[in-house]
């Protein structure tokens, strides 16, 4: 482990996000959040409560809501659109396409319970598909925070970012390690641990398990640099590229499908500019199903222990 | 001193218009850009609070319209060029590549007029809804006019809007369905029953006229009285009766000029029918 990165606490990202839109609606009257019956679960009821005027309920109609949000930021407000990521990115894709992202409206697509970790409820609502189905879009910008205090910080920073966002986070406990309060920077990766053998790069829930990994990593005399990708897209390529060429292996940890996932992007800018051997830590063509959160990143190789084995054959190919 | 042209001259002119865009490019959709003409011609020439030359984006203080059956842009398009949008010249760069006149309506080139992309169908009665909430919010007594057609309210998002509009008391939202009976494959009537329309927006919770759609002075009284009754709580919808293809005689009454271009030949013989008005683009 490193002792870098303490974890403070187990907390839900999803907890970041509602917190950070609380604090985002106290600075900016301009905010209006919608959702699509999942208050609770998005954990908008601070805001719903202390703003109920910029609170806008759509009942179960996403593509509605997609719409209604467009509208809202055509006309200049600030729409914070939310429920569970299938419902706002595969159920909705052409409205985000036609009124979010081709119209270049402001509105900020966010998405809970994204990927395995949703757990019980199974594969109809696990989406490992929606960074792949987001960031084909133009216009899209894509963030996967990777504790409770980023998704609040990046919450916060999008609320000032003008144009079109999909911001990615979910529903179980995690560890909580990143400062609290440290600011967000979009498109600008964060180099969490330097190495110089291997280079991680991690987004989402799978960045505390990069962690643990490097921990494990170490202590068998390997040096892995960590990196934690939170934009997805524009993609940090320049920080993908410095630490590729200085390691030369690279492993990619996400909770989402190969296809389309970050892997394959950062692999693609790669083969284009500096062709390095790359593993990928992510589902291979599968739907989830239901289990615990823990039971299931275990299940589908979303851990440390894959992790650690990514980077040797990484390693090893080089 | 020139005289002001009538509603019927310029609606004859923006039929005109169309069916010469369209011929010009060689592809797009006459049949119901006809349909919408006059219903379009009194909006934005008579019914309208906007300010085409100071046009923004966020329609701040301004009515707003959305055209949410984004196929018709011939129309929309003649119609924002006749009211001071954009030069009456660039009609001629209609689906032309660069232009701003897109195939169907875009913001990416920045055409004053246009708020929001359309033609995926379904969509603009949900983006009125959020313009209407921002107005709401923002204190301004503005009206928010959408157009949609027939055949669009068979996408489910139609009625997602529909309840969410009623819920909200949306009361400012003014819909128009452009009532043709026609839509790509056939009659509506045959492809997908709507039923009694009428009917259904009244389930919904709307105040629901049903309108001749070519009758100018109808089409006026329509608009008025749908402002009028602000403060009801209940969105309006106006049911334009209309012909697709109006005054175009082999394109009228018929799904076959949906979205077909007309040749030289046909142009000329549609163009005998129209009267040019306020002179071609």
């Amino acid at each position: 482990m490193n002792e870098k990165y303490i974890n403070t606490g187990n907390k839900d990202t999803r907890s970041g996000f509602g917190a950070g839109l609380l604090e985002a609606g106290r600075k900016n009257p301009e905010i209006v959040a919608l959702c699509a019956d999942l208050t609770g679960s998005l954990k908008m009821d601070a805001f719903a409560a202390e703003f109920p005027d910029r609170f806008v309920q759509c009942g179960i109609a996403e593509a509605n809501m997609i719409g209604t949000a467009a509208g809202l930021a055509v006309s200049g407000k600030i729409p914070f659109a939310g429920s569970f990521a299938e419902f706002v990115t595969g159920r909705v894709y052409d409205q985000v396409r036609q009124v979010v992202a081709y119209s270049h409206t402001n509105v900020k697509i966010c998405a809970s319970h994204a990927g395995i970790t949703l757990g019980e409820d199974g594969a109809t609502h696990q989406t490992m598909e929606d960074i792949g189905l987001m960031r084909m879009l133009p216009n899209l910008t894509v963030i996967n925070p990777c504790d409770y205090n980023q998704t609040m910080a990046a919450t916060l920073a999008i609320a000032e970012y003008e144009g079109p966002v999909y911001l990615r986070f979910g529903r179980p406990s995690v560890p909580n390690f990143t400062p609290a309060g440290q600011k967000f920077e979009i498109g600008k990766a964060i180099t969490l641990i330097e190495g110089s053998d291997v280079t991680i790069f991690a987004t989402g829930h799978l960045v505390w398990e990069a962690i643990v990994a490097a921990g494990i990593l170490e202590k068998e005399g390997i040096s892995a640099e960590l990196i934690n990708i939170h934009t997805i897209k524009p993609l940090d390529e320049k920080a993908v590229l410095e630490s590729a060429a200085k390691t030369g292996a690279v492993v990619t940890a996400e909770e989402h499908l190969i296809a389309g996932g970050m892997g394959e992007l950062i692999a693609g800018l790669l083969a284009r500019e500096l062709p390095k051997p790359v593993e990928f830590v992510a589902v291979d063509d599968l739907f989830g199903q239901s289990g615990e959160p823990s039971e299931l990143m275990k299940v589908y190789g979303l851990d440390a222990e894959n992790i650690v084995k990514a980077a040797k054959k990484a390693i090893e190919r080089k | 001193m020139e005289q002001k042209p009538t509603l019927r001259e310029i609606s004859c002119q923006i039929r005109r218009d169309i069916v010469r865009m369209v011929n010009m490019a060689g592809s797009g959709h006459p049949g119901g850009s006809l349909s919408s003409t006059d219903l379009l011609t009194v909006l934005f020439f008579d019914q309208l609070n906007h300010s085409p030359k100071s046009w923004r984006r966020d329609g701040k203080g301004k009515d707003m319209f959305f055209l949410s059956a984004g196929h018709l842009s011939p129309v929309f398009y003649s119609v924002l060029a006749r009211s001071g949008y954009f030069p009456v010249s660039e009609l001629a760069t209609f689906r032309k590549l660069g232009s701003r006149l897109q195939g169907h309506p875009s913001i990416e080139r920045g055409l004053p007029g246009v708020h929001m992309a359309s033609g995926s169908l379904g969509q603009g009665l949900s983006v009125a809804c959020g313009a209407a909430i921002t107005k709401m919010l923002n204190g301004e007594k503005n009206f928010i006019y959408v157009l949609m057609g027939d055949g669009e309210s068979e996408e489910g998002q139609v009625w997602e809007a529909a309840m969410f509009a009623a819920h909200h008391k949306l009361d400012r939202i003014i819909a128009v369905t452009d009532w043709n009976g026609q839509q790509i494959d056939g009659p509506v009537s045959k492809i997908m029953n709507l039923g009694n329309l009428e009917a259904k927006w009244n389930a919904f919770g709307w105040e629901t006229s049903v309108v001749d759609g070519h009758n100018l002075e109808a089409i006026a009284e329509a608009y008025r009285k749908a402002k009028a009754n602000t403060g009801n709580g209940k969105p309006k919808m106006l049911l334009m009766k209309t012909e697709m293809g109006q005054d175009v005689d082999f394109m009228q009454g018929t799904h076959q000029w949906h979205g077909k271009a007309p040749n030289k030949e046909q142009t000329e013989v549609a163009l005998k029918q129209l009267k040019e008005t306020l002179g071609d683009f």
